[in-house]
């Protein structure tokens, strides 16, 4: 099976704080990883690819540090990677960012299996995938925890709000994952030294054949008009009574007394 | 700068499973309304599904001045190539300026797959909408990394401005049942060959009596200070006694006490419930970025330093094994005064 | 913590590190307290490729050279030293034969330690400590077999291997030239496991009696030639003594960091720990000696990657950072204060474990003894 992973590097959003002069967030020294949804999509690719044959690409659309999520990626199974960069592709959105990586995919070659992360941690967004199968014209399915394939064939698990849904689709297409009951596998020393020996070719726009006006700000049908930091949380009511008993009651207390209860 | 004279109207897609509305879509009616009445156009409702007569009904009570229902085999049940062509094939026809749906599991699959057919702007997760009525742009408001940071999003060249927004953002109008307003049916024929995916099966991962956290007012959730799985049972006891639902953080699930639909953080559910209990739960970051929203947070720990004190509104210290069933007593007799 | 560490040991120590903040560290109090060996993490520790970082990739090994092997082996040591140890250990026993050894012995001994079997280095005999040439096991000739017979002691992987390097006597009138090195396999008839040590700490580690009686090997295992094995054995601490010290330095490391949270958290008199400058001095000289510990670790294992191998650099090492592992261990007990004392605490074990850098792989004495030794021969 040709399998294709979508990977991103993101900002390690627990580590974000707030400048509390400014009232911006601290982006400096925030550690960048791999997207944790990507890292699930890429364990279920591994397995699929060691169950089924085949190979794993890794493909990651951003500036050239992103090589660095890359090589996680080529240490935990992914057999080879590719980087999409470009000055030009800068502000996109997800409209533009989808365009761009499917230019990229279609001249990769077929893919028999996309799996994308449900949605990145920085953005939240959860589009870049579905729109990913819209311009490569192949089917999806959103929030897969578990998947198996029998020559064309594809079931999987799809979890999404209070339910599972047993879903069959044919290759090709294109899967948003989301937190898988398996975590993702360790590197080994090998597969490290290996990932660092590894070249990952990177696509410019001057490699494929884009429409410009797709692209960058330009590109983007939506736009920032601003950004802010929500009101933090008023500092809240501790209670700690002699007892359980009288901290419970004094709760209830305060809460009828503020009429949230 | 764009005019877009031939698009007109607010569009809220009422997402349906088994002939049954999906609540968020009703409560969008309630933005739509004020978008609607700002910029002097309709609020019509959109549902594609089964039952569609019966919900379009409910969306005008709830503010909607029309509706347009697809109905068939096809679209009995949600599939993503199904829905994507219905509705794509309505924007097209009928050119609404603005699109809202609710960010279920399905409409964070559909939104974006028909704002990239229709080449337009999506804006995910909105917790706020304002009119902007000369340029009849949208002001959306949304959360990124995780919460830390607020984005206002504008998509002023394109239409229709399409947004989804979660479940429990906004409240459901005051149902009127003397609205009234015409009911356009669509047919929409589609090859089944076209539709590429098909449900096998469903399985509930909560039983029926079971609350969708997404959706419930009060979340109760437990989390490693519980000690033990069966102590999930004073949980459900606390939420029961609020009508809510049960929540987790992430390591009770990774223990096996409990299944990841109840897990609330960031790997698991973003939940805005009016009142969110957390119990024996330490508030790890990637926990409070699935809570944070909770209009209010009551935290109970034995830990005083326990980080989910910082964002409770009312952080209670003791032992939870005390302090729940007192609480549940007392929530009781204060029904029972009632 | 950044020396002048490339790129790749920098993340593979961040590789390891985290693996043993996940698998290791968790475990690590339950197994001191409870005793036995934690099997599910020395086999993940093996797909990982721990136990194989130094050995050459021809072999089937991440052929890692000296520096990066001691800077991962203190991150394995800052999780529990007692499972560096059976990671060191096993390398131990691997050493005569690459001395001194045949292109097949080497092999076996890469082929079995791939595979994840442990292996050992049996030298300590309950009579012969410090002094290895008061060995008393025997190996005697008969026809184109050994046998061996005798009981070695504080044998560690001692119940855990499938092969022991072991020095028994060959010619018991030629003193320290009597005694020669084998390769016993453990199902070899006659080789039975004694007594396992209750210590005092590297609790995880399993150490026992091992016992050779009547022992038959073809003489084929003999490692070198008759007469060697105790220059092998002197060989072999010569190279693994500043190695295996990188344990010290991953023990005083993690004293380090619990007693830098903990001042922070702490408050006494109104106001955390750290706050007070007694304890910022302490703090500071635990980093200070630690730092100097890590660099002679450092500088020993960079001069074996040149291929010098200087006796009084490594034993200089291995004293300095057994030394200061014991001392940083009680410093951080005394920050913890009374917490310090309580084995609820994951404190006290840091002593318990550091405390035998004083004394294996050749007691700081002994390493004394060489350093002058050294000084004085020219």
């Amino acid at each position: 099976m040709n399998i294709l992973v979508c990977v991103k590097q993101v900002p390690d959003t627990t580590e974000i704080k707030i400048d509390p002069h400014s009232n911006t967030l601290i982006r400096t020294g925030v550690p960048s990883i791999l997207n944790p949804f990507d890292a699930y999509a890429l364990e279920m690719a591994v397995r699929l690819k060691e169950k089924n044959g085949g190979t794993v690409t890794a493909i990651s659309m951003g500036p050239e540090q992103a090589k660095n999520v890359l090589k996680e990626c080529l240490s935990v199974g992914a057999d080879q990677a590719f980087l999409v960069s470009d000055r030009i592709f800068g502000g996109s959105d997800t409209l533009a960012t989808s365009y761009i990586l499917s230019a990229a995919i279609c001249k990769l070659g077929e893919f028999d299996v996309i799996f994308c992360g449900k949605q990145a941690i920085d953005g939240d967004t959860a589009q870049v995938g579905p729109e990913l199968a819209e311009h490569l014209d192949i089917a999806q399915v959103t929030y897969v925890v578990e998947v198996e394939a029998t020559d064309r064939i594809l079931t999987v698990l799809r979890e999404i709000d209070e339910r599972y849904e047993k879903i069959e689709t044919q290759i090709p297409t294109l899967l948003t994952v989301n937190k898988t009951a398996f975590e993702p596998r360790y590197p080994t020393v090998k597969s490290k030294l290996t990932a660092n020996r590894t070249t990952i070719n990177t696509i410019t726009s001057a490699d494929l054949d884009l429409d410009l006006t797709r692209i960058g700000l330009k590109g983007s049908p939506t736009k920032v008009k601003k950004t802010f930091v929500p009101v933090q949380r008023k500092k809240g009511l501790r209670i700690m009574e002699n007892s359980g008993r009288q901290s419970a009651i004094r709760l209830v207390e305060v809460l009828l007394d503020a009429k949230i209860i | 700068m764009h005019t877009f004279e031939n698009y007109k109207h607010i569009w809220i897609f009422i997402e349906c499973q088994a002939g049954t509305p999906k609540k968020v879509g009703l409560e969008l009616l309630s933005p739509g309304r004020e978008l609607a009445n700002k910029c002097g156009e309709k609020l019509i409702a959109v549902i594609i599904g089964e039952n569609t007569q019966q919900i379009a009904k409910d969306a005008i009570s709830y503010g909607a001045d029309e509706a347009i229902a697809v109905t068939g085999k096809a679209y009995h049940s949600y599939s993503t190539d199904a829905y994507s062509h219905a509705l794509t094939t309505l924007v097209e026809k009928y050119k609404p300026s603005v699109l809202l749906l609710g960010a279920t599991g399905n409409g964070r699959d559909l939104a974006p797959r028909i704002a990239c057919r229709l080449k337009t702007g999506l804006t995910a997760d909105c917790t706020a909408l304002a009119m902007d009525e000369e340029s009849g742009n949208v002001a959306w408001t949304r959360p990124a990394f995780g919460g830390n940071l607020m984005a206002t999003i504008s998509c002023p060249d394109c239409r229709p401005q399409i947004g989804t927004v979660r479940p429990g953002v906004f409240r459901c109008a005051e149902y009127d049942r003397s609205r009234t307003g015409t009911v356009i049916e669509e047919d929409i024929p589609i090859e089944p060959y076209f539709i590429r995916t098909k449900v096998l099966e469903i399985i509930q991962s909560m039983s029926k009596e079971e609350v969708n956290l997404e959706e419930a007012k009060v979340i109760v959730s437990g989390g490693r200070g519980l000690g033990d799985p069966k102590n999930f049972v004073i949980i459900q006891q606390l939420a029961d006694v609020f009508g809510g639902a049960v929540g987790s953080s992430r390591a009770a699930v990774d223990a096996g006490w409990i299944s990841h639909a109840h897990q609330v953080g960031q790997t698991g559910k973003t939940v805005q419930p009016q009142l969110y209990i957390a119990c024996g739960i330490s508030g790890a970051i990637q926990h409070v970025a699935g809570m944070s929203s909770a209009d209010t947070i009551i935290a109970i720990n034995k830990d005083p330093d326990a980080p989910i004190f910082k964002v409770a509104d009312y952080g209670v210290v003791g032992d939870l094994f005390e302090i729940i069933p007192v609480f549940i007593e007392e929530i009781r007799r204060l029904h029972e005064t009632l | 913590m950044n020396y002048l560490m490339t790129d790749e040991q920098k993340e593979l120590q961040a590789m390891v590190r985290e693996f043993v903040a996940k698998e290791l560290t968790p475990v690590s109090m339950e197994y001191d307290k409870k005793g036995g060996f934690p099997s599910a993490v020395w086999k993940k520790a093996v797909e990982m490729g721990l136990h194989i970082l130094s050995v050459p990739e021809e072999h089937g090994g991440s052929g890692l050279n000296t520096e990066t092997y001691v800077i991962l082996n203190e991150e394995i040591a800052r999780g529990d030293a007692g499972f560096a140890v059976s990671l060191g250990a096993c390398h131990l026993a691997t050493w005569p034969a690459i001395l001194g050894g045949t292109k097949e012995q080497i092999h076996l001994y890469y082929d079995t330690l791939v595979t994840g079997k442990m292996m050992a280095f049996c030298l300590t005999e309950a009579e012969a400590g410090s002094d290895a040439s008061a060995c008393r096991t025997t190996a005697k000739k008969v026809g184109d077999e050994y046998i061996i017979d005798g009981a070695k002691c504080f044998i560690t992987n001692g119940g855990l291997a499938e092969l022991y390097t072991v020095f028994a006597v060959t010619d018991k009138e030629a003193g320290t030239r009597g005694i020669s090195a084998f390769i016993v396999e453990r199902n070899r008839p006659g080789v039975s496991i004694g007594k396992e040590e209750d210590k005092m700490g590297i609790r995880l580690s399993n150490t026992t009696e091992v016992i050779f009686q009547n022992v038959k090997i073809p003489a084929a295992n003999l490692i070198g030639k008759e007469g060697q094995g105790y220059k092998l054995a002197l060989m072999t601490l010569d190279r693994t003594r500043a190695i295996g010290s990188s344990s010290a330095i991953g023990i005083a490391q993690a004293a380090i960091d619990l007693s830098l949270a903990y001042a922070k958290e702490r408050v006494t008199f109104g106001k955390p720990l750290s706050k007070n400058q007694a304890i910022q001095f302490m703090l500071a000289d635990m980093e200070i000696q630690t730092q100097a510990a890590r660099l002679l670790v450092r500088n020993s294992a960079r001069l074996m990657d040149q291929g010098i191998i200087n006796g009084r650099m490594s034993a200089a090492a291995k004293t300095f950072a057994g030394d200061n592992a014991v001392k940083v261990a009680l410093d951080a007990i005394q920050i913890f204060g009374g917490y310090g004392y309580s084995r609820e605490y994951p404190v006290e074990k840091l002593l318990r474990d550091a405390k035998i850098y004083q004394i294996f792989e050749g007691t700081n004495q002994i390493q004394r003894m060489i350093v002058s030794g050294h000084l004085l021969r020219v």
